[in-house]
């Protein structure tokens, strides 16, 4: 049975139909890739199944549950936990006072292991725990944003455009630490623009075209895709 | 560059107005101010007294203004009927006070009584404030900013009526506790105890705030919420939850001020108590910068003492009858004053940069 089970939902923003009937399936242990142009739905897709937005019609089914309506806050404790776009980090808190709040449903108390695994992750949040995380770099956010999204200890881990606006530089280490987090045994959902990354990391992946599934298949056959080359991967 | 906007600018007559005032505001403010001192009117230990009554006055300020600037710090909105959260825990308290008074525990463990009071007068005023969120101001969130302050006037109208009807019109007044009554004295400088209490109250409040939001998870959540409320769900957060919460501690802390303010002065407790130190407050956290905690206790004691001294210093020398009596007029100028020349008031971040 898969982890998560996106089955034919339809969300929308007042009167603007966003999605158009999406259905996909991510299965526990895989990587699976969302890409698509701006304006898809891919971000759209993913605030659905974190309980941000709910579906009109269809239905996410999460470990077996229908979870359509579920709020978000309620399913952090279930184990999905999201990266927001734009990373969202709390400016106005430090970069430890960040994580202690994505470890803010844990009630198992010790969380100080999961502080060192988050600082050996990401050896410069622990150089910088005392500083407002309004004032690191855009990487250092992003790095932030993820390893307060690990606080949590996701069974799922959604990540939305994780490579936006960071230097090409910063870009490979962003995708090498989400195939970390994933050999750890998270099961990851990636939505991405940069369709070359994205894939080379994934098991599988779904182009979404205007709120509908366009293509599926796993992230090699994909590659190799002619429409997907064009369109996503800028290969003529 | 002119400190004068019409001369680098292209001349308005807004501008111009605005840098008139300005000049003869401190105009008006330096000669009477030269006036008041030169004349030796009001000696070194009577201006030390004005500023002690001034904290104390400014302390209660503080107590109150911290409500209003911890819900707008979470909600972006004026709860415009905080006043009556303060006037619920005072009214209700003061037949406490009497009780205790009648049995004697008020004079045999005074600072027991005391606390007593504040816990009680405390959880009154939280439940009223928490209520007041769930019943009237939940049901409307995300609606225009307009629509839940009428909702508060209208609720500040509601509190007060319930109020007399509870308890009817008439004035009660504070017992008086002996061990807060006399006087300090060092020199010329007579400083009544009541006044040391109310600051030293006031600031263990205070410090006790400054605690929960800066060091507990729940006022870690409380700073989160009110920095972006999608990802504080996305953390795991029930911002309903942490909502409710910041209204019960604003809550709590006009509560105590309102005993705290009863044993500095005793008399008019009634259900039209809250107005005056409502929007005293409210005057205050605009002062100290709106949403900004340490703003609010910076502009509650700066509201404080800059009524009393201001009508006396200024006021009087200007020649200006009945200066003393003047003391609104001065905190109302000083509202007007800043929405005027410091929107974002003395610690408060340009309105701009925040998410509106």
């Amino acid at each position: 049975m898969a982890l998560l089970e996106v089955k034919d939902i339809h969300t929308y923003y007042g009167n603007i139909h966003a999605l158009k009937g999406v259905s996909f399936e991510v299965d526990t242990g895989e990587i699976i890739a969302l890409i698509g142009s701006n304006g898809a739905g891919k971000t759209t897709t993913l605030r659905t199944i974190s309980g941000l937005m709910e579906p009109r019609e269809g239905a996410v089914y999460y470990d077996g549950d229908d979870i359509s309506n579920t709020r978000a806050d309620l399913l952090v404790s279930r184990g999905i936990s999201m990266v927001p776009e734009g990373r969202g980090v709390f400016a106005k808190l430090t970069v430890e006072e960040n994580l202690d709040m994505g470890a803010y449903v844990r009630r198992d108390g010790d969380i100080k292991e999961d502080f060192k695994s988050a600082y050996s992750l990401f050896p410069r949040l622990e150089e910088r725990k005392k500083q407002f995380a309004g004032t690191l770099s855009g990487g250092e956010q992003q790095m932030l944003a993820i390893a307060r999204a690990l606080m949590s200890k996701p069974r799922l881990l959604l990540l939305d455009e994780p490579s936006m606006g960071l230097a090409p530089v910063l870009v490979d280490g962003v995708f090498d630490t989400v195939q970390r987090i994933a050999n750890e045994g998270v099961t990851i959902l990636l939505v991405e623009q940069n369709a070359h990354m994205a894939l080379q990391i994934a098991d599988r992946g779904y182009v979404l075209q205007s709120g509908e599934v366009a293509i599926s298949d796993t992230a090699s056959n994909l590659q190799q895709n002619e429409t997907v080359q064009k369109t996503y991967l800028g290969i003529d | 560059m002119s400190i004068f906007k019409w001369k680098t600018d292209e001349f308005s007559w807004v501008d111009f107005t605005i840098d008139v005032l300005r000049v003869l505001i401190v105009l008006g403010v330096v000669v009477g101010a030269w006036n008041t001192l030169s004349s030796g009117r009001i000696s070194f230990a009577q201006w030390v007294n004005l500023f002690a009554a001034g904290l104390s006055q400014g302390s209660i300020y503080a107590l109150i203004a911290l409500g209003y600037t911890l819900v707008y710090g979470i909600l972006l909105m004026i709860n415009f009927a905080h006043g009556e959260v303060f006037m619920a825990g005072a009214f209700s308290t003061v037949f406490l006070a009497e009780a205790l008074n009648r049995t004697g525990f008020l004079n045999e463990q005074p600072l027991l009584a005391i606390l007593l009071m504040i816990l009680f007068a405390g959880l009154v005023s939280m439940t009223v404030a928490i209520l007041l969120e769930r019943v009237a101001y939940r049901p409307l969130r995300g609606s225009p900013r307009l629509v839940p302050l009428i909702t508060a006037i209208g609720a500040s109208f509601f509190l007060q009526y319930t109020f007399r009807g509870l308890y009817g019109s008439g004035f009660k007044a504070y017992p008086q506790v002996k061990i807060l009554q006399g006087v300090i004295s060092i020199g010329d400088i007579n400083i009544p105890i009541v006044q040391i209490f109310v600051f030293c109250s006031a600031l263990i409040l205070m410090l006790g705030l400054y605690w929960l939001v800066e060091r507990t998870r729940i006022g870690k959540a409380m700073r989160a919420v009110s920095e972006n409320k999608e990802v504080a769900r996305l953390m795991g957060i029930d911002i309903d939850w942490v909502i409710m919460f910041t209204f019960g501690v604003g809550g709590f802390l006009a509560g105590s001020a309102g005993v705290i303010n009863g044993m500095f002065r005793p008399q008019g407790v009634n259900f039209f108590m809250g107005f005056i130190p409502g929007i005293k407050a409210f005057t205050a956290a605009v002062l100290g910068g709106i949403g900004n905690i340490p703003g609010a206790m910076l502009g509650g004691l700066f509201l404080g003492v800059i009524e009393a001294i201001g009508p006396n210093l200024v006021l009087a020398g200007l020649g200006i009858p009945g200066a003393n009596q003047l003391k609104d007029v001065i905190a109302f100028t000083m509202l007007v004053l800043v929405l005027i020349f410091r929107p974002q008031g003395i610690l408060g971040e340009r309105l701009s940069e925040q998410k509106a």
